[in-house]
């Protein structure tokens, strides 16, 4: 590689770092204050260069229309950021902080449909920035100039986000309620405004980065998605709330984008990810982070008291239904059911970490995959027996968990989640780049049951028994002393430490045994289809289950079960009637949690309490 | 100034209160005496309104905190200074004091400064680098910073040495001597007899005693009955 070109990819990595820097700063002064991880930060992005495209196109300014065009996207977004704060999310503060993580999902959803709907899905590209839109020769290549701007206005921007945050009183009482939002109320603040104006300067920088990107790239209806993980991959190397960490690591994340898909274009997808990993290994709280202050909350003191446990009678009724039923439905619904039983295990064994354990996951996808993966690998280059393979998937997925699981218990809270995240892309970008033994995007195919179990009602019988069999160990697990352990380690972790309980250990093995139950349904999931893709890995696979353990509440597996029911009934029939499916799911998912929020069970269970 | 009639409360899950009935008037300072987990902290948290209170009520000058969210009841005159002192530690001394800094108030950081001329000199210091003592008095500083016509003190003199007790003792008489109304829990009766006017004892979530410290001293059992560890 010559010079001149390091030289290039080192200044459009550079760019590419500024618009960084401007989405993770504002989600990491959201997450900070508000404790909000909000997915619909990369909809904010993407909602504000498609209003960038139409209004640069419709304003009757001449030249100054994209510069205008831009300030005012940035600024509706921003406005779009208040409302929903005011409008959604400021009626689930008191609910347990990952509703909100529900709804802010469910936002996803509904603006990923309405930008298809205003906008269509072909992808568009914006106009150039008037006066900045040739290129300048830079040892003798040729640079866009527009970039050049970019990296000019990273800085300033980053100075201005300064002076407000350290110069202010307002940026004062922002970096207090970081810290302790309880004391600041105590001191006379108003939460509810604090939060609100949070957001909305969050949504409006979220917007700016969107604004700004248009010239560079051209508008697509999944630009939301690849943002907000690179945007979280950004906080999170930098550190939770450090704005100087955020830029370092914008830079820092930019410039290996930037070389990545030059050395090894192969590999660049995971670049990131493996830098996040080996950051998050060396240093748990990010490059400029400290440990964040203990949670103050009430229940943090106490161990609550047993999990939920539903009516045996309940129980019972609901397992005849499932033996029963079946052979008066159609087939089309046993199948749906089947998906649902692996789903049901897939969420209940989520559930295990994030209620039991206090562990929430982002990345359980990798069980599923690496489940349903080791199952089609033996039976595609060992012939091996449709029982084996079967059996196989859950031991498969738990070695892999106890392997990556070793690192992850290191870590707490969004540190946890991300590195997690990190091993279940790693993961995926080796399934997916990996032709030669995993067929890559082609994925695997023919992985059929044994000719006995072929046929929709046996299949079913045997989804039911590893399926309904292993929610009810995982149910039996966290009524165990090793759930009440877990529950300890995750209600105070010093006290359990003091009375000598081996906090990592258990965590780990309560990982480990996550994992076995994931590649389980993992496993069931691969015969039902017959075939296997990259994208059982993938983030919207990891997704999903957090999902069902919010919807249907995360305090016992059967919570996780009734939301795995729901969603996949809920996500088979929007898609069935309308293409817009995303919109009537979010919307519902929106309702759901407003009505329910703390889960269907948990509401419930308060209800008969 | 302030009254609790037959408060109950609850923390997380646990029923802490069971009909509490307390008074303090006008530029009194009342001690609410008890041992640890008897429920001193959490009546203090209740007239803030960081604890749920499910019975009785708590009137302030007269008029029902009920309903009133926390910033609300700062904003009404009620400083709370927590036990553990929760200063922001990534902040400076400075900027701590800003945050409950209130623009017309009757405190200001001068006023503060010749209350605690130690802070004055700490001003740039991360409050997360101070001693114990120097984080009891911003925290105390920071809360007076909001120009409280009331103060809750959680326990001041908890974890220091003598002779910052004794200093923290006078600035506590000072701002007594200013006519601030003080409500002080603390289990340190030699402490608080010095600055209390009156005293309660809670036990179980209950006020077991209410009077002047000259009947407490008369009176033997009460001391072992409801303080002794």
């Amino acid at each position: 590689m010559s010079p001149s070109l390091v030289l290039i990819q080192l200044l459009s990595g550079l760019a590419h770092a500024m618009v960084l820097f401007l989405i993770a700063s504002g989600l990491s002064l959201i997450f900070g204050v508000t404790r909000i991880v909000n997915f619909a930060h990369g909809s904010f992005y993407m909602l504000a260069a498609y209003l960038t495209y139409t209004l640069a196109a419709t304003l009757p300014l001449g030249a100054a229309a994209f510069y205008v065009a831009v300030l005012l996207a940035a600024a509706s977004v921003g406005l779009t950021g208040l409302g929903v704060e005011v409008t959604l999310l400021r009626r689930v503060y008191r609910a347990p902080e990952l509703y909100q993580l529900l709804l802010t999902f469910a936002l996803v959803l509904v603006v990923a449909d309405l930008v298809k709907l205003c906008w269509g899905s072909e992808n568009l590209t914006g106009p150039a920035a008037p006066g900045l839109a040739g290129s300048v020769a830079i040892a003798g290549q040729l640079f866009p100039t527009y970039d050049l701007a970019l990296i000019a206005l990273g800085p300033l921007v980053a100075a201005g986000l300064w002076w407000l945050f350290y110069r202010t009183r307002w940026g004062v009482v922002i970096r207090a309620a970081t810290q302790d939002r309880e004391m600041v109320a105590v001191l006379g603040v108003d939460q509810a405004r604090l939060f609100t104006s949070v957001f909305a300067l969050g949504s409006f920088l979220a917007g700016l980065g969107g604004a700004l990107q248009v010239p560079r790239q051209a508008l697509t209806n999944v630009m939301d998605a690849s943002i907000i993980t690179e945007a979280f991959v950004v906080v999170v190397v930098g550190g939770m709330g450090s704005l100087p960490g955020a830029l370092l690591a914008a830079v820092l994340i930019g410039v290996i984008d930037a070389f990545g898909v030059l050395v090894l274009p192969r590999a660049s997808l995971v670049m990131t990810f493996v830098v996040m990993a080996v950051v998050l290994i060396v240093r748990p709280w990010g490059l400029l982070g400290g440990p964040p202050a203990p949670q103050r909350t009430a229940a943090a003191a106490v161990v609550t008291a047993g999990a939920v446990r539903l009516p045996r009678r309940w129980v019972a009724a609901v397992l005849a239904v499932l033996i029963a039923a079946p052979p008066l439905l159609p087939t089309f619904h046993v199948w749906v059911l089947v998906e649902i039983l692996a789903f049901a295990l897939f969420a209940a064994s989520l559930q295990l970490l994030m209620g039991t354990g206090g562990m929430v996951s982002f990345g359980h996808a990798a069980t599923f995959g690496l489940g349903a993966y080791g199952a089609a690998l033996l039976v595609t280059w060992t012939k091996a027996p449709m029982l084996l393979a079967f059996a196989a998937a859950p031991l498969a997925a738990a070695a892999g968990a106890a392997l990556y699981g070793y690192f992850c218990v290191r870590l707490s809270s969004i540190y946890f989640a991300m590195l997690t995240l990190a091993f279940a892309q790693i993961a995926f970008a080796i399934v997916h780049q990996w032709y030669d033994v995993t067929g890559g995007d082609n994925g695997l195919l023919g992985i059929w049951p044994a000719a006995w179990l072929a046929g929709p009602l046996a299949y079913y019988y045997l989804a039911l028994a590893a399926c309904g069999g292993g929610v009810a160990l995982l149910a039996r697990i966290g009524r165990a002393p090793f759930g009440l352990t877990l529950r300890a380690a995750r209600d105070h972790a010093r006290r359990a430490e003091t009375v000598g309980i081996n906090i990592r250990l258990h965590q780990w093995l309560a990982f480990v045994v996550a994992g076995f139950f994931g590649g389980l349904a993992g496993g069931a999931f691969v015969f039902l289809k017959g075939s296997v893709f990259p994208n059982l890995l993938a983030v919207p696979m990891s997704v999903e289950p957090l999902v069902m353990v919010l919807l249907g509440g995360v305090q016992a597996p059967a919570g996780a079960a009734v939301g795995a029911a729901i969603y996949k009934l809920l996500d088979t029939v929007a898609t069935k009637y309308t293409e817009y499916w995303q919109l009537v799911l979010g919307a519902v998912l929106i309702l759901l949690v407003l009505v329910f929020p703390r889960g269907v069970l948990g509401v419930l269970g308060d209800r008969r309490a | 100034m302030l009254e609790l009639r037959r408060v109950h409360a609850y923390y997380g899950r646990s029923h802490v209160l069971y009909g509490v009935d307390l008074a303090a008037r006008e530029g009194e300072v009342v001690c609410l005496l008890g041992r640890n987990g008897a429920g001193k902290t959490t009546t203090l948290k209740a007239v803030v309104g960081l604890v749920d209170v499910t019975g009785g009520e708590i009137l302030y000058q007269g008029r029902s905190l009920a309903g009133l969210r926390t910033h609300e009841i700062s904003r009404a005159g009620i400083g709370f200074v927590p036990e553990d002192r929760r200063i922001f530690s990534d902040l400076t001394v400075a900027e701590n004091l800003e945050v409950g800094e209130r623009p017309g108030g009757t405190w200001t950081r001068e006023r503060v400064s010749r209350l605690f001329p130690r802070l004055r000199e700490l001003a740039g210091r991360r409050g997360g680098s101070l001693s114990g003592g120097e984080q009891q008095m911003l925290t105390i500083a920071r809360t007076l910073m909001t120009s409280p016509r009331l103060l809750l003190l959680d326990e001041p003199s908890e974890g220091l040495a003598p002779v910052v007790v004794r200093a923290l003792a006078e600035n506590i008489a000072a701002l007594k001597g200013g006519g601030l109304t003080i409500l002080l829990s603390e289990q340190n009766v030699r402490f608080a007899r010095r600055l209390a006017d009156r005293a309660y004892i809670i036990e179980k979530g209950q006020i077991k005693f209410e009077g002047p410290f000259a009947r407490l001293d008369a009176d033997p059992s009460l001391r072992r009955a409801y303080l002794s560890v």
